[in-house]
């Protein structure tokens, strides 16, 4: 577990979290620019001095303001990805990956040179000087580099966020990679939803410098009274699995857990049991009293009602679905709303016209 | 408007002709050892003739270079006679004009008192650091120096603590403020009125060095100035010559 | 060639005066300008402001305080002499250390100026990849900085080459310890010896010109990098 508590006061901005997050996975601190999860990540990496803080980290304890304890930046086992790579302009990448390798001690080093080198896809840049590279490769040096210190803690500090949509779309299978493949820890400040979903397990909505709700992924970007039910792209990440393939269609069945419901995605064929995500947009789903026969959309599923909100925009509202334990959203018109006669606990049928399917 | 302004300055510069009609300034370079005595002689000068003299110090040789490259000067008055001679030779004086206004005298001087004896053992006892002089490729002063050490025989004995100073005024300082535990000074530089005025010092006899005859000449730029020719002649009156001896220069 | 064995000398004296004054300001002025460039203390202006007297005071004022100083009445004087070491004026030593405040914001500044360049992020990525600050100046903070010392060393030895108000006044012109080039110049022109006066400053304005046109031709190629 990472117990985190911090409180920083700046002339035009102060930070106040007090935050338990698991000690394995991917958290993410998400937020819009200026709600303090940057200035968050840098105190948990000790490169800001909170005022007060405490910190522990998986039984460690790096930070205790209250009995004068302060493990300096390079006592602290942590990797830190920055936003634009940052490698060192005076060294070549190989000299650049090795710079916290060689610093950690024989016993210490876990991941190995080769081993981060294969998981980013970056052997042929190694005798490169950094100013030959794109931002794509500088971020996957700089992604290396952090990883090759066999760090307890991994940050990341929007890391995407200085790419074009090509690099992104690049780099973020590698990061699924380094989730999958390594047990090391992650905190990865975003502040799009699209790279929480597809990345994270747990996040912490962070507002002006105060968390504003911590769990689940799943759990949050379903719930009506947070933003992120409202915005354009507003849906659910349904954690789930691969129960079979059908070769003649093109056809991918996915289930998720504590449910017999399944999913038929059009997709290219993947291993049965393959864990893996996929999103549902709210705008995605409509409803229907009656259970649709002779329809095109291929996934009709039984659902009930839990709870309901208006939307920013005066013309549609937010339904929150219950679907055998996995929660559902569906954005449908407040005149729709009234012809059905929504109430919570009806049962109805869902109809999701497209799912996004996350590796 | 425009007209009361040309008015204004057609008056001011009447002012300013008018005053140079009847008060001149003079122009002179005045060889450093002779610092202290130029500025007592000023007062009287002015008072006497009306005529304001503005003196620039410095070393001999570094005059000569300047005059040769067209400094306003309109009187020399130098450490030695060879300069003056030389400016002279070369056109750059008024014919006639070279005269003798001072026979310097050197004094071995140290800022701190009873450290110099009366007769000078303590070069010889060679119990100090730094010796100070005037440079003697430049300053006269600094040559006389050279030629009594050698005199005294005692030239390779003090070599390696010689300090040259650029002039004999740079020397002095050396000495002054105590970098120099003494030095070859210019007689008129620490005596008045037949007394040292600080310090203790040797009165260095004059026939252990060639005469430093200083020479006085008016140069060209001086030429048709009233003030020039009355600074002359004010400097060969009595009333210089007794200012000039109480220096302990000679004449 | 009409040089002298005493220009020779000067010569000689004045590439050791030169040298070791640079290496001196190399030592002393880099913890002084990482300092600079790194504080935020409110004692950073007046330190800079010393550090920069050098560029507006005229060489003489420098010497003429240095020869206060230094001398057996000042208070380092007073020190040197309490160890031992006689006192500095007249001496090589003594010039070294005049030409060290004479020369310090041409060594100082630069490397202050690389130092800032390189601001805090690439300080902050080597803490977190395990390197102590002491590693981190050493590994990052002076390669990076290297252009900056490069030409804080041409600067600071041209400068001192052409020192000459401050050697004046604390000098002595004592041949072979502190009679530069600078001022066997000006004693040849005291002394009308122009032909010697044509080849000394003759062959200090090519010297001269040439540091520039080296400095020049790293400066561009710093760029086209």
């Amino acid at each position: 577990m990472i117990e985190a508590r911090f409180n920083v006061d700046y002339a035009a901005f102060s930070l106040n979290v007090d935050l338990q997050l698991p000690g394995r996975g991917v958290s993410a601190l998400f937020g819009d620019s200026g709600s303090g999860k940057t200035t968050c990540l840098r105190c948990v990496a000790g490169l800001e001095r909170a005022s007060s803080g405490y910190l522990r980290v998986n039984g460690e304890l790096w930070q205790d303001s209250a009995t004068g304890v302060f493990l300096p930046v390079h006592q602290r086992a942590l990797g830190y990805v920055f936003q634009e790579a940052s490698l060192f302009a005076h060294l070549s990448v190989r000299r650049n990956l090795t710079f916290g390798f060689k610093r950690i001690g024989a016993a210490a080093q876990r991941v190995q040179m080769a081993h981060a080198v294969e998981l980013l896809g970056i052997e042929h840049l190694l005798d490169r000087m950094p100013d030959h590279l794109s931002g794509g490769e500088r971020q996957r040096v700089g992604i290396a580099r952090a990883l090759l210190t066999s760090p307890k803690l991994l940050l990341m500090d929007e890391p995407l966020a200085a790419l074009d949509y090509k690099r992104k779309q690049e780099i973020l299978p590698y990061l699924e990679r380094l989730h999958d493949e390594l047990d090391i820890p992650v905190l990865y400040v975003s502040h799009a939803p699209d790279e929480v979903g597809r990345l994270a397990d747990h996040m912490v909505l962070l507002e002006d410098g105060r968390a504003r709700a911590s769990g689940p992924v799943g759990e949050l970007l379903s719930r009506l009274d947070l933003p992120m039910a409202q915005g354009d792209d507003a849906g659910v990440v349904v954690q789930a699995h691969v129960c079979g393939y059908d070769a003649n269609y093109h056809l991918l069945s996915l289930g998720f857990a504590g449910s017999t419901l399944r999913f038929q995605v059009a997709h290219t064929p993947l291993a049965e049991g393959k864990a893996m995500r996929f999103k549902v947009q709210a705008r995605d789903v409509s409803l229907a009293l009656e259970k649709p026969l002779h329809s095109s959309i291929l996934n009709v599923l039984p659902v009930t009602v839990v709870a309901e909100v208006a939307a920013e925009n005066s013309a549609h509202v937010l339904v929150q679905l219950d679907m055998q334990g996995t929660p559902l959203l569906a954005r449908i018109t407040r005149f729709s709303r009234d012809q059905l006669e929504l109430k919570i606990g009806q049962a109805l049928w869902a109809q999701v016209k497209s799912v996004a399917v996350l590796a | 408007m425009t007209l009361t302004l040309s008015r204004l300055i057609v008056a001011l510069s009447a002012s300013f002709a008018l005053s140079s009609v009847f008060a001149d300034e003079v122009q002179v370079a005045v060889a450093a050892n002779f610092t202290a005595p130029i500025q007592a002689l000023a007062a009287d000068f002015e008072k006497d003739t009306g005529h304001k003299l503005v003196a620039s110090y410095g070393a001999t040789g570094q005059f000569y270079s300047q005059i040769k490259n067209g400094a306003p000067f309109e009187v020399f008055l130098a450490a030695d006679d060879a300069t003056p001679a030389k400016l002279e030779r070369e056109g750059e004086t008024v014919p006639g004009s070279r005269f003798t206004y001072a026979i310097g005298a050197l004094a071995l001087w140290s800022a701190k008192d009873g450290y110099v004896d009366s007769n000078g053992e303590v070069l010889k006892k060679n119990a100090f650091n730094h010796l100070a002089i005037a440079n003697p490729k430049a300053a006269p002063y600094g040559l006389a120096a050279t030629q009594v050490l050698e005199k005294l025989g005692l030239t390779d004995a003090l070599k390696p603590k010689l300090v040259e100073g650029q002039s004999i005024t740079q020397a002095l300082q050396f000495v002054s403020t105590g970098n120099a535990e003494l030095g070859f000074v210019a007689l008129s530089q620490v005596y008045k009125d037949g007394k040292v005025t600080s310090g203790s010092a040797w009165l260095v006899p004059a026939d252990l060095h060639e005469p430093i005859k200083q020479d006085a000449v008016i140069l060209n730029k001086g030429k048709d100035s009233a003030a020039a020719k009355a600074l002359v002649d004010y400097l060969r009156g009595d009333k210089a010559a007794a200012v000039i001896k109480s220096f302990g220069y000679q004449l | 060639m009409s040089l002298t064995g005493a220009d020779f000398a000067a010569i000689w004296l004045t590439l050791q005066l030169a040298t070791v004054t640079t290496v001196l300001l190399l030592i002393i002025g880099t913890p002084i300008a990482w300092w600079l460039a790194r504080t935020r203390s409110r004692l950073k202006g007046p330190v800079a402001a010393v550090v920069a007297l050098p560029l507006v005071l005229p060489p003489t004022v420098i010497g003429f305080y240095l020869l206060i100083t230094l001398g057996p009445n000042g208070v380092i004087g007073q020190l040197t002499q309490s160890l031992g070491l006689g006192i500095l004026p007249f001496s090589f030593a003594g010039l070294v250390v005049g030409s060290v405040f004479y020369s310090m914001p041409f060594v100082v500044q630069p490397i202050q100026t690389a130092f800032e360049a390189i601001g805090d992020r690439p300080l902050e990525v080597a803490a977190t990849l395990r390197a102590s600050p002491l590693d981190t100046f050493f590994s990052v903070a002076l390669p990076l900085a290297r252009p900056g010392f490069l030409t804080a060393s041409i600067l600071g030895f041209a400068h001192t080459i052409g020192e000459f108000g401050v050697v004046l006044m604390i000098g002595g012109n004592i041949p072979d310890k502190t009679r530069v080039v600078s001022v066997q110049i000006f004693d040849h022109v005291e002394a009308m010896e122009y032909a010697q006066a044509h080849w000394l400053s003759g062959g200090m304005l090519v010297f001269s010109f040439a540091i520039l046109l080296l400095l020049q031709a790293k400066g561009r190629k710093a760029v086209v990098r």
